[in-house]
């Protein structure tokens, strides 16, 4: 059993979409990640500074550009799910999911 | 009955409400409820408050309406309309003080999740300049 309160998970992800994190990806991504409980923060470098991936305002500020990656990091029960969720929505060029 | 909180787009002109309405289904998706008015009667710019009150009505949500405005007549006529609406439903019904494409394009994301009217309206006023 993981120790849900302490552990960050992470996860990163190269973005490929054309024109990178602008309106459209941003809101998906953000739509994405407020269905998860975790706490979820997006950063352009392995050390941030880090984002809250659930601030629509705040994700798409970042304008990251093409080729970009994104990195995640993730606490709480679902952070596992979130991660995975997140880090596929960007490798599939935010294509609609199922 | 949806669970969303829902937004309402007021502008002057019609082309930007409808413009604006299109922005959030296709970029946001439908499940936020959604109204917009715009223009005068007879085809020119303007706004009023008949129109307005119609929109909060297609926006419904018991969760409250998130009303969007972009210059000075949508602003005060959009108040007007708030203060005509049944008293039990004029507590949940605010204006945002954001831009107005922009802020519907935030304020329908939040809603989208199922946040509260105070949240949807904090996330729309975080656009604006201070």
């Amino acid at each position: 059993m993981r120790d849900a309160g302490m552990s960050k998970l992470r996860a990163s992800v190269l973005m490929r979409h054309e024109v990178g994190l602008h309106a459209r990806p941003s809101v998906k991504l953000t739509k994405l990640a407020k269905a998860f409980e975790s706490k979820i923060d997006l950063g352009l470098s392995p050390d941030g500074p880090w984002v809250d991936a659930k601030s629509i305002v705040k994700v798409m500020a970042t304008k990251a550009p093409k080729d970009s990656t994104i990195y995640f990091r993730a606490e709480g029960e679902d952070a596992k799910a979130a991660l995975d969720a997140l880090v596929m929505l960007v490798d599939g060029d935010f294509q609609d999911g199922p | 009955m949806s669970e969303n909180v829902g937004i309402v787009i007021v502008s002057h002109s019609a082309d930007v409400a409808r413009g604006t309405a299109l922005m959030v289904e296709q970029m946001v998706g439908r499940e936020v409820p959604l109204g917009w008015c715009g223009g005068d009667p007879d085809g020119g710019l303007g706004t009023n408050v008949e129109a307005i009150i119609a929109a909060i009505d297609r926006a419904w949500s018991e969760k409250g309406v998130a009303i969007l405005v972009d210059l000075g007549g949508a602003e005060t006529n959009s108040e007007m309309a708030i203060e005509m609406l049944p008293e039990e439903r004029r507590s949940r019904v605010v204006v945002c003080n954001a831009p107005v494409v922009e802020g519907a394009v935030m304020a329908a994301t939040e809603a989208a999740s199922g946040a509260s009217l105070e949240v949807v309206q904090r996330t729309a006023e975080e656009l604006t300049p201070v």
